[in-house]
């Protein structure tokens, strides 16, 4: 059960991934975003961690892909025009491409020696480790973590500061 | 067992379409009830034709919506268009889902073991009705956008502007309950409100927490989008908001979305504040799932006499109330919630 759970969120995961970058409507890579965190949620779901799991809905789907949305919407964008070539050409074409191409090879490389390097059996997927409840999780983050909870509140805080001083810039 | 099937596991999956039946009557019965008590408020009769009383309104409503034609604007997005609806009706089913409804039951002998009266019991219940219904505002925003048409954007834009500011005052209501429950889980919340005091006045957060219950009322009505609150679909200024362009079944799972959405913020209502499935006085074994229906209709008629008795606030003020009442009064509840957890040992 666990088995076929697994397979099917990671191949919607992986799907869907694949495809927000394949999209040539913003809108559809938005919606198929949110398929691939909802889907990532389901593995948090069966890691034994649910807290996680929901909180990554909550933040990633509830609120951070809703502003997403919102840019797209204002702004309006425009459907990409497609490059003239075949699917390879234009893969490797010139510009951002070229980079994105790049990018993605060294990523590939560096997942294969950590995941190498990595024991086999990755944490948590052991059925004997006892699920952290949300009281461990809170009394880590304010000790353990403390500073870098406090450190990270008062980035977003400097970001919200300053996003209000850019959008009432003509406000006198 | 049965052809190698436990018996608990048939109750499960009976339970589980129990759920799911009952919600769409549920549904059917506002329809119903929305009509007849906009009617008694109006003073006129409302349906009366069909059936005895009208009562088989909803009904026919059912049968014209299936054979109506599905149309489609030319402009629209094909894909999202027609995902839109189904997102919004699943969430809105999706939620429901964890909602405990009664007391732990053997079914009057029928299983060895009590069961929990929920489709599933999940620990973090909680949470899960807070993101699905965070996930609920997907539908609106893409039936919006896919419309092509400026009266959906219009709406679709709004609804995802007031679904946002009122999640606030809603999670924020929902901490002060976790706080003096010390528990994410629904039946957890549920039995700590079990007993009495002074031996006669039920011990329901609601009378912890009467600012918490207000706020959590107010943001619900506007995140199910009903009046005063229901913006997205102001008729004088929008035309029917993000579902202007829909007809038939997608038009009918909407307005199925709007009314089991409503069904669940007046049942996590019930479960959070009024004691679930614990009654004034106590019923038989097997039958405390009475208490909750009856507190979960009488939550939905108040909402109903509302939208018939209030006007619709103006979208400015709607923005100013969330974000400068109801939010700062929902951290004030919070901090002294949790003020009086630490040194009054609630």
């Amino acid at each position: 059960m666990d088995a076929i759970s697994f397979w099917a969120f990671a191949a919607i995961l992986v799907i869907a991934s694949v495809l927000v970058v394949g999209q040539r409507n913003p809108m559809h890579s938005v919606f198929l975003l949110i398929v691939s965190f909802a889907a990532l949620s389901g593995l948090y779901v069966l890691l034994g961690a649910p807290f996680a799991a929901m909180i990554q809905v909550i933040v990633y789907v509830g609120a951070i892909m809703v502003l997403f949305l919102f840019v797209v919407m204002l702004l309006n964008t425009p459907t990409e025009e497609a490059p003239a070539g075949g699917p390879i050409r234009r893969m490797f074409g010139a510009g951002p491409r070229h980079f994105g191409a790049v990018l993605s090879g060294v990523f590939a490389v560096e997942l294969a020696l950590a995941l190498r390097a990595a024991s086999t059996t990755l944490p948590g997927t052991d059925r004997g480790t006892p699920t952290p409840t949300v009281y461990d999780i809170g009394v880590r983050l304010f000790h353990e973590y403390g500073f870098a909870f406090e450190a990270t509140s008062v980035l977003i805080l400097v970001a919200m500061v300053g996003a209000i001083v850019l959008a009432r810039r003509e406000a006198r | 067992m049965l052809f190698g099937i436990s018996r608990e596991l048939i109750v499960h999956l009976v339970i589980i379409g129990v759920v799911f039946l009952a919600l769409q009557i549920t549904a059917a019965i506002l329809v119903y009830m929305e009509r007849k008590v906009a009617a008694v408020i109006q003073e006129r009769y409302g349906p009366y034709l069909v059936g005895p009383k009208g009562l088989m309104q909803p009904l026919a409503d059912i049968l014209k919506l299936i054979m109506k034609e599905e149309l489609r604007p030319k402009g629209a997005d094909v894909v999202l268009f027609y995902a839109a609806p189904i997102l919004s009706a699943t969430a809105a089913f999706a939620a429901f889902a964890v909602i405990p409804f009664g007391a732990d039951t053997t079914l009057f002998g029928f299983l060895d073991h009590p069961i929990h009266l929920a489709a599933a019991d999940v620990n973090v219940g909680l949470l899960v009705i807070f993101a699905i219904s965070s996930m609920g505002v997907y539908g609106v925003v893409l039936a919006g956008w896919a419309s092509n048409s400026k009266y959906s954007l219009l709406g679709g834009l709004r609804s995802s502007a007031q679904m946002i500011s009122y999640e606030l005052a809603y999670g924020l209501s929902f901490a002060a309950v976790i706080l003096l429950a010390g528990s994410l889980s629904l039946r957890g919340i549920v039995e700590q409100q079990d007993g009495y005091w002074f031996g006669f006045i039920p011990h329901w957060y609601l009378f912890l927490q009467p600012l918490g219950f207000l706020i959590y009322l107010t943001a619900g009505v506007a995140e199910t989008n009903r009046a005063p609150f229901d913006f997205p679909e102001a008729e004088q200024e929008l035309v029917a908001g993000y579902h202007t362009e829909y007809s038939s079944m997608s038009f009918a799972l909407f307005f199925l979305a709007e009314y089991v959405n409503m069904a669940t913020v007046a049942a996590v209502a019930t479960d959070l504040f009024l004691g679930g499935w614990h009654g004034p006085f106590p019923l038989p074994p097997g039958f405390e799932w009475i208490w909750f229906l009856v507190k979960v209709f009488a939550i939905l008629f108040f909402y109903i006499w509302m939208r018939w008795t209030l006007p619709r606030y103006r979208y400015d003020q709607l923005m100013e109330f969330g974000w400068k009442w109801l939010l700062p009064a929902a951290v004030l509840n919070l901090l002294v919630t949790a003020g009086a957890v630490i040194y009054m040992g609630w």
